[in-house]
């Protein structure tokens, strides 16, 4: 065996660390993405431990405590129209906004994954079919079907939940089906084909893998606009049903009052631009620390 | 590792005299979709009606400009690309009649042009190598990918944890001729599998081609538009041109005379080393023509210095011209094809 | 050209058929009996069979559907339940409100967003450059009914410069071309036009940012051409692209002023659905969504067009 490796440049052996830890090291020395982070982390965390930090009693209203200024003594943030804690009610609020504002993002990235990586490997009649449906629903702008679907289950959370997937499953199955066609046209597809492998277990071995963090870096964008279209739902009156503290609901019963204590009602909307702010801005970030090797 | 460890190779069959592959009347057309509902609007006529063979512990090597098909046969052999007709038959066994389409890609197996894209960036170069043993249900498959790449001269210490981009071209090159030789196959097709690399590269990767072969006793199809390639690693060559096969001849029949008029523009065109071996051909012009709507007759009359009207109305056949099994598709070298020339020129 | 067109018009038939489809789903997916909320309380087996077999309702669902789509064809979407009107008749008059809402928001957006795009596509990475970029990131990460409320309590509630509700004095629904009712049309569309803003200034600084660094344009200097003159240059070759963003954001804005419709009580399309919602008066629900998919299906037709009549390469792709 005389073969030698002397002609041949040997790379670099650069001290081998796993793709998301690269992505995570240049994510941590952008200043703004960790920020948001820290804010959608600490907007998380509160919304989870709401009940044990000693807030008041988000539901306990009081006749004669309604509308308060910001800064009343015992209610720092006010109360609002039927005189409950403002601060509670907005910290309890984050847990409905936040877990319907993003988990139909979590649900629609499994299901347009699933149906994109399939009709993007598969291709022919069952990507034609697929992507055809696709089409019809990128015919409705996100908002309008949204509230159609919303507004003709009616109210409620797992109502939410369906129509807010329902909206961003066609997107997400759009990316998908184009990153997926990509890499299926590669050689190692070809390669891993020709060893006999099922068509399963190329996609699970060889595709997932490569299709999976496009998908997702486009996935985390759409969770800002999901976010409002959530709350915006509980705002029209067809998500989350009283009186359940959720910021868009809270804004939309404050709307009563913006002659009698104007900033107030203003408050459930700062949280909803915050979060949704820090989540578009984040995700800008995790797109460019990702884009580094590509 | 002992190579006959490495080596789960399947048994022979038909002994040495049957061919390990023979393609009978193979055809493969590409539809063009268009149109408002997509329908077939024409066809590309890639692969068109091709026969040849290949021998036991032979290389074949497959030469023709860009575009004559040479990589859509490797594909159709392969299984990878589904053929609309013609047979194929590994030892003796017809694919879809007694060979299953998975039988056939543990015999037969493929090196790419492209070292970076045939390999997942995602996969250490030891997962990918060992995938296809492991697909098989072949025993120890991380060992036989470590004893692989050690025998394709990549130290595993060294290498198998690797990605792929860590590598050069001609080490990733060696990794996919590991992960072919993985599923121990008996048949492997290099379809361009040096053209990317650096000649000094090239050299070596030719070289351990050639060590592969007699030790695993392996039989090649060697694609490449390389005619120096060829000849150094070919026992025969097989010319195409738009679909088609031309010519068929051992490498030093063909090199001591092209028969047909294609072969000899296209090694005229091939640069000489020896100043008094010059060019007299006139080099082809033009570009080949489209395969959608390929020529009546002969499909290289277009651009043939000896084409007759006969050219253009009747298909020449692939017919024996040589005793020592040259085979060309010409009227000129059929006495009764009624061309002017025919029997007069070479 | 014209071929151009009707082939995109026969592309864009399958979908306004699925468009129909999911419409017509809408109600079959609702709950609950699209008859109670006409049937009085006391009706009888009989009565509710009589009316059933009187709405159709009886028939197999893909013979609901074709009768539906049967009516349509005729201009015939129902009936509201509510009211008992044509949904018809009820729906296009406050399209044509939202349209007005709809156009103003772009008239305002469009400009805006081009000339933030390409003053940061022009001095780019310059602290102008994320300034605009900034502003583009809050514009599109703004809950826009929210900031309908915050423009009401600065200017009308704080300030008391503008109206805060409807689309005209005591409550018109009407619009007329005079100076109230144009005091009413300005938060509502001033609201509706901060996320397009967005969307066009970060287009816009996205293609001339690149189309400034491409070899033809230091060609044009070198040249000896007048930034403005390359600038012309620029412009055009950018504005296909930008013309399609600015498009679909045209019927993004009609079909998602829904919530700014709502926020000051604008009589438009949007203010009907969520009437409809409410009282649950499916047919003005589905006839609604029809209508606005369906335009927003034309703005994309006319988008795709419209682009390829600028720019010939999308003609031979």
């Amino acid at each position: 065996m005389a073969l030698t490796e002397t002609l041949e440049p040997v790379q670099t052996p650069e001290a081998r660390k796993g793709y998301w830890a690269g992505v995570a090291q240049r994510l941590a020395r952008d200043p703004v993405s960790m920020l948001c982070l820290a804010v959608v982390a600490a907007l998380i965390l509160a919304a989870i431990f709401a009940p044990y930090l000693g807030l008041a009693d988000p539901y306990k209203g009081s006749m004669i405590a309604r509308l308060k200024p910001i800064g009343t003594p015992g209610h720092l943030l006010g109360t609002d129209e039927q005189g409950r804690d403002m601060l509670a009610r907005l910290i309890h609020g984050g847990r409905l906004t936040l877990f319907i504002g993003l988990m139909p993002v979590v649900f629609a990235f499994f299901i347009g994954s699933a149906l994109g990586v399939v009709a993007g490997y598969v291709g022919g009649r069952l990507n034609t079919i697929i992507m055809r449906v696709v089409d019809v629903f990128f015919a409705f702008p996100s908002v309008l079907l949204a509230i159609a679907i919303s507004g003709a289950l009616g109210a409620g959370i797992v109502n939410s939940l369906v129509s807010l997937t329902i909206v961003f499953v066609p997107p997400i199955t759009r990316v998908a089906e184009a990153v997926t066609s990509g890499v299926r046209s590669l050689d190692y597809i070809d390669a891993a084909r020709a060893t006999g492998a099922s068509a399963l277990t190329v996609i699970r071995v060889h595709v997932i893998g490569n299709v999976l963090s496009p998908i997702f870096v486009y996935a985390t964008s759409l969770t800002s606009v999901c976010m409002i279209l959530a709350a915006g739902l509980s705002f029209l009156g067809i998500g989350v049903r009283p009186p359940e503290p959720e910021w868009g609901l809270m804004l939309n019963t404050l709307r009563s009052a913006i002659y009698v204590n104007p900033w107030l009602s203003a408050l459930p909307g700062v949280m909803i631009f915050v979060t949704s702010l820090c989540l578009n801005l984040l995700s800008d970030g995790v797109r460019s620390a990702m884009n580094v090797r590509d | 590792m002992s190579a006959t460890e490495l080596y789960d190779r399947l048994p022979d069959r038909g002994g040495p005299g049957q061919p390990l592959l023979t393609v009978r009347g193979l055809r493969k057309y590409f539809p063009i979709r268009g149109g408002i509902l997509g329908r077939t609007r024409a066809m590309v006529q890639a692969v068109d009606g091709v026969s040849f063979e290949v021998r036991k512990g032979e290389t074949l090597g497959i030469v023709g400009e860009s575009g004559c098909g040479k990589s859509t046969t490797a594909r159709l052999a392969v299984g990878l690309i589904e053929r609309d007709e013609g047979d194929i038959i590994f030892d003796g066994d017809a694919l879809g009649d007694t060979l299953s389409l998975r039988e056939l890609r543990r015999g037969i197996q493929m090196v790419f042009q492209d070292s970076y894209a045939s390999l997942n960036p995602r996969l250490t170069i030891e997962e990918s190598v060992a995938f296809g043993a492991r697909v098989q249900g072949l025993s120890d498959p991380m060992g036989r990918a470590h004893g692989l790449l050690a025998r394709v001269g990549l130290d595993p210490a060294r290498f198998a944890q690797r990605y792929p981009h860590e590598l050069s071209g001609g080490q990733r090159q060696r990794v996919n001729i590991a992960r072919a030789l993985a599923m121990s196959p008996r048949l492997v097709v290099l379809d361009e599998a040096v053209s990317a690399l650096d000649k000094s590269v090239e050299a070596q990767v030719l070289n351990l081609l050639s060590d592969l072969r007699a030790e695993f006793g392996l039989t090649y199809i060697f694609i490449s538009h390389d005619l120096n390639v060829v000849r150094y690693i070919s026992d025969r060559v097989l010319v195409m041109y738009l679909g088609e096969v031309v010519e068929v001849a051992p490498v030093d029949a063909i090199w001591a005379r092209q028969a047909h008029p294609y072969t000899r523009s296209l090694f005229s065109a091939m640069p000489s080393m020896d100043p008094d071996n010059r060019t007299e051909e006139p080099p082809l012009t033009g570009d080949p023509p489209n395969p959608i709507d390929p020529p009546e007759g002969c499909r290289f009359h277009t651009r043939c210095p000896f084409a007759a009207t006969l050219c253009g109305r009747k298909v020449p056949k692939l017919r024996k011209i040589g005793a020592d099994g040259h085979l060309a598709a010409c009227h000129l070298h059929d006495p009764a094809s009624g061309h002017p020339k025919a029997g007069k020129i070479a | 050209m014209f071929s151009y067109f009707l082939r995109r018009l026969i592309l864009v038939l399958p979908v306004a058929f699925g468009v129909s489809v999911i419409c017509f789903l809408l109600v079959q997916i609702a709950p609950g009996d699209p008859l109670t909320a006409i049937m009085p309380v006391d009706a009888t087996a009989e009565e509710q069979a009589a009316m059933r077999a009187a709405y159709g309702l009886d028939r197999p669902l893909p013979v609901q559907y074709a009768i539906w789509v049967g009516n349509l064809a005729q201009g015939d979407m129902g009936r509201s339940i509510a009211t008992g009107r044509p949904v018809a008749g009820e729906v296009f008059g406050a399209v044509q409100n939202s349209l007005l809402l709809a156009v103003s928001a772009a008239v305002i957006a469009f400009p805006i967003g081009i000339f933030l795009g390409f003053l940061a596509g022009y001095f780019r990475d310059t602290a102008l450059d994320k300034a605009v970029t900034a502003v583009s990131i809050a514009g599109v990460s703004v809950p826009n009914y929210w900031l309908g409320i915050v423009l009401v309590i600065i200017f009308s509630v704080n300030l008391g410069w503008l109206p805060s509700m409807g689309a005209g004095p005591g409550g018109s629904r009407d619009w007329s071309w005079n100076w109230e009712h144009m005091r009413h049309l300005v938060l509502p569309a001033v609201t509706l036009a901060v996320v397009p803003i967005g969307i066009v200034a970060r287009t816009v600084r996205a293609l001339s940012g690149d189309i400034l660094s491409m070899d033809f344009v230091q060609a044009l200097y070198a040249k000896g051409m007048s930034r403005f003159d390359v600038l012309i240059h620029v412009g055009r070759n950018a504005a296909a692209t930008a013309l399609s963003v600015m498009g679909l954001q045209l019927g993004y804005l009609l079909g998602g002023s829904i919530l700014i419709e709502t926020v000051f009580n604008w009589p438009g399309s949007g203010f009907l659905l969520s009437n409809a919602i409410f009282q649950r008066d499916l047919p003005l629900l589905q006839g609604t969504i029809l209508v606005l998919a369906l335009f927003f299906v034309a703005m994309n037709l006319i988008v795709d067009v419209a682009q390829a009549a600028i720019d010939p390469r999308i003609k031979r792709s």
